[in-house]
């Protein structure tokens, strides 16, 4: 039924101190609208609530936020091979090599003009733990070559180009013919490396370009840009390269290591030239960017992390679940025994929250394993034989147990302020009207205390998605979680942007999950207590 | 005083003069932070070199980090932050080599650096190969090895041999603990499966020599627990848990020597590996000079030694090996629990770092993925 219906149409809408009847909105003593007046001040509200929550606020942005958004952000990042490579990569882009087959001297020598200044920066070997992720043995390919790239037979073309014009020795004269726009317009190259090598000198190694030698590589490309056919300006100096002696800068590559001329290492540089990449969320679910550019699976032999995703999911609900089975009559009891008792209680379920996560996986450790006290217990009642033991850690059951010891206070304490809440009248309401003790509480009090299952279910079903310490000790192989998995990957093999994209995919598949949540049982019917 | 006299002592005040104030020209700072790997190692390198260094340089303060473990994914992190906090780090030398080419440690050069031996050898004579990476100053030896339970009613008197006892179920039963990584147990398995030790790594770069070597593994699968902190394997043999199983010597040593506990060790096919000193990149000017002069002291000949009153690791320098000594506390001879002693290093490995730089991630990959199976 709505207003409207019960209003009479006859009765006017506003009415002003003198009696005047409008059809207009309705006005605030100042004149101004009520609706405006009441918004500024509700904003003026909102405001002042702003500014009081906004040091926690700037704090969880600037300490929580952003640096998530930073790590999440590097498993999509890869601007290392386009940065240390910007040549070869622009090379290879030009010269559409044919599938399948080696880059011609052309890619190969902007190859050795990037990896000689990326080695002076001690970047190659970024680079190529960068590669290694996706192609074993990069790694010592691009530091094996980058110890050679110095020593290089390019000297040839030094020693030549001096010989026929000692000009060329002087970097005094190098720098006033490259301020000359001509020149640098004649031989690009060479001005480019030029450019480079002076910034690299003068930054890097804190040098003054006048007191070094003007570097190979920058004969080099001197020696392509003439035989490219450039025609220089006659301030510099007039060189006839065509009787000069040559070396295949594509052979030095393939004598320093003959990986080079595999062409799928350059089907790889090219398909991790974008600066951005799908290459970790692909490793993240067990495929991988194939030969032919095509998404594919990985061999059976290296699948892991879909059957680990998985893993987490369910053994993080076997845990939710045996923390409300267990968790539920000790909230149940805690809320019902009279308060002195009740205190006790508490502080015994407080007691090994208090206590070291690590001392409390340990002491498990020393429960639960073959010569452990539980299996000792049971030989000595029994009930096990002696070479049979059960094995309750290292496995399954040993993150299980471990676990829900861990987290049952999460589930402990949001039953138990929820159950407070319950009036025990409504029981014996119950009661009076014929109900019997379990009709009273699978009735009245179970469904009273369902918003604190949901509370403690979503608080140990997030906490133990992402656990790792735990896991990593009584885990064994089969009773690890994706988390030690993103733990290793950040900490042990630094392959940080696959961690981002293992990360994001577990935050993704948690806030599905708290949606399904939402729709299934309600977020509202979520109660921490009150 | 005649002329001559006269001459030479200004000549000698000068040079005094000239040496004083090179000295005082160079600007060191006061204040290091050691990055250790905390317990009884860094234990040892306090009172082996730090202590007395400090007793010199009563001016000098410094703070421990017990950060090792995860030194290269801080020091990165550091380094991206701009805001790198540690003056010296503690590392193992793949780490060191990783930091190396990540660009994040400072490349040395030994024999400017460090102290010439007492014979007058070059440093990087007297460490000889195990400088394994331009950024790395080694200043011990360890292994990873095997140890193994002497009461094991099972056995009936055996004892282990050699390596290959570890996949021998049917003369050693029990429960052995591995580590949980490829390095190291994908060799031994190829060693045990008939492999030449010169000839292992070619095989482990084959897709059948990976297979060959899981193979071998999974015949103990079912019998290993796999340990991914050094101190577990001393836990499990001490509580029986495990017959025998594989750690660094030093952690069998002190469970051992220190513990009493019924061990031996096997010293067949040790793993050799190395620890050392990294010097991150970027350091300003006065803390790069203290660092020097620290570690010029702290890796010299006398102090390498001296460290192995604390730890059974061995010192790197080849001139520290005669002037190994007694247990400070214990009072053992510590020459024989060293890895590098000749009794035990008959049958040694050292691996190859820049094979497994290259494969680590690869077969890591694979590895897990064997594990999960």
């Amino acid at each position: 039924m709505t207003h409207s219906a019960t209003t009479p149409p006859e009765q006017p809408m506003a009415a002003l101190p003198g009696g005047e009847v409008t059809e207009g909105p309705m006005l605030a003593a100042d004149g101004t609208p009520l609706k405006a007046s009441l918004k500024r001040a509700l904003r003026r509200e909102k405001l002042r609530a702003l500014l009081l929550i906004s040091p926690l606020l700037i704090f969880i942005l600037v300490a929580f936020v952003g640096p998530i958004a930073d790590m999440l952000f590097r498993s999509v990042e890869n601007q290392i091979v386009s940065e240390t490579l910007p040549r070869t990569v622009a090379a290879l882009r030009a010269e559409d090599t044919p599938e399948g087959e080696v880059p011609d001297e052309e890619v190969f020598a902007q190859l050795y003009t990037d990896l000689v200044i990326a080695e002076e920066y001690k970047i190659h070997t970024r680079l190529g733990s960068r590669l290694n992720y996706e192609m074993t043995g990069v790694s010592s390919l691009f530091r094996s070559t980058g110890r050679d790239v110095g020593r290089f037979d390019t000297d040839i073309y030094t020693d030549q180009f001096v010989e026929a014009a000692p000009a060329l020795e002087d970097p005094a004269n190098w720098v006033a013919w490259m301020e000359e726009e001509a020149v640098r317009e004649a031989l690009p190259l060479t001005a480019d490396a030029w450019d480079e090598w002076v910034t690299l000198t003068v930054e890097e190694n804190e040098d003054d370009p006048l007191e070094e030698d003007v570097p190979d590589f920058v004969f080099t490309t001197l020696y392509r840009d003439l035989t490219a056919g450039a025609t220089p300006p006659d301030a510099f100096p007039d060189v006839d390269v065509s009787g000069f002696e040559t070396v295949s800068i594509k052979a030095l590559f393939e004598d320093s290591d003959e990986d080079w001329m595999d062409p799928q290492l350059w089907q790889l540089i090219e398909t991790y030239s974008p600066e951005y990449t799908d290459g970790y969320f692909l490793n993240a679910v067990d495929m991988m960017n194939g030969p032919d550019g095509e998404a594919q699976f990985r061999p059976d032999d290296q699948r892991i992390y879909l059957k680990l995703f998985w893993r987490t999911m369910w053994m993080s609900m076997v845990i939710t679940f045996s923390c409300i089975l267990l968790g539920y009559p000790i909230a149940y009891l805690l809320s019902t025994l009279p308060l002195r008792s009740a205190n006790v209680l508490m502080i015994l379920v407080l007691l090994p929250f208090w206590t070291s996560l690590l001392v409390r996986t340990s002491a498990w450790k020393v429960l639960l394993q073959q010569q452990g006290v539980i299996n000792d217990t049971l030989v000595w009642l029994g009930l096990v034989d002696n070479f049979n033991r059960l094995q309750l850690i290292n496995n399954i059951t040993g993150t299980v147990i471990a676990m829900t010891h861990i987290l049952l206070p999460f589930m402990i304490l949001p039953l138990y302020s929820v159950m407070k809440t319950i009036p025990p009248s409504y029981v014996r309401a119950a009661k009076s009207m014929g109900a019997n003790d379990w009709t009273a509480f699978w009735r009245v009090w179970f469904p009273l205390s369902v918003p604190g299952i949901g509370a403690g279910s979503i608080l140990v079903f997030i906490l133990s998605i992402g656990y790792y310490i735990t896991p990593e000790i009584v885990g064994g192989t089969e009773g690890v979680f994706i988390s030690n998995r993103i733990a290793y990957h950040i900490s042990s093999s630094l392959n940080w942007g696959l961690a981002a994209a293992l990360g994001s995919i577990l935050l993704a598949l948690v806030l599905v999950l708290y949606w399904l949540y939402d729709r299934i049982v309600g977020i509202d019917n979520v109660k921490l207590g009150g | 005083m005649n002329i001559t006299r006269l001459l030479t002592a200004t000549t000698a005040l000068v040079a005094t003069a000239t040496i004083a104030g090179a000295e005082s020209h160079v600007e060191m700072a006061n204040e290091m932070t050691i990055v250790s790997w905390g317990g009884a190692y860094q234990e040892s390198q306090r009172k082996a070199y730090v202590e007395p260094y400090l007793e010199a340089n009563p001016e000098v303060t410094v703070t421990w980090d017990e950060s090792s473990a995860e030194a290269v994914a801080k020091l990165r992190a550091q380094n991206e932050a701009g805001n790198v906090t540690w003056d010296l780090v503690d590392a193992v030398a793949s780490d060191a080599m990783r930091l190396c080419d990540e660009g994040l440690a400072m490349e040395v050069d030994h024999d400017e650096l460090l102290a010439e031996a007492p014979d007058g050898t070059a440093a990087s004579d007297d460490f000889g190969d195990l400088i394994v990476s331009d950024c790395f100053i080694p200043q011990i030896v360890y292994s990873t090895t095997v140890g193994y339970r002497t009461d094991n009613a099972e056995w009936e008197g055996r004892t282990p041999e050699d390596i290959c006892a570890i996949f021998d179920l049917e003369q050693f039963p029990g429960q052995r603990s591995l580590e949980k990584r490829p390095i190291g147990n994908m060799e031994w398995a190829l060693l045990c499966d008939g492999v030449a030790k010169d000839e292992i790594y070619d095989v482990l770069e084959t897709e059948e020599g990976q297979d060959r070597a899981f193979a071998k593994l999974d015949t103990i699968k079912d019998s290993v627990i796999w340990w991914s902190a050094g101190a577990d394997t001393p836990q499990l043999l001490a509580d029986g848990e495990v017959v025998m199983g594989s750690t660094y010597n030093g952690r069998l040593f002190s469970l051992i020597a220190e513990q009493g506990q019924p061990v031996e060790m096997l010293w067949d096919a040790q793993v050799f590996d190395l620890d050392g000193w990294v010097i991150p990149e970027g350091l300003d000017e006065p803390t790069l000079n203290r660092v020097k002069d620290f570690l010029h002291f702290a890796t010299d000949t006398q102090r390498l030694a001296d460290q192995s009153k604390y730890i059974a690791y061995g010192p790197a320098r080849q001139s520290s090996a005669p002037m190994v000594d007694k247990h400070a506390e214990l009072g053992i001879e510590m020459a024989p629990h060293m890895p590098t002693d000749p009794a035990n290093s008959e049958n040694t490995f050292l691996y190859n770092y820049e094979w497994w730089a290259d494969y680590r991630d690869d077969l890591d990959a694979k590895f897990q993925a064997w594990l999960a199976q």
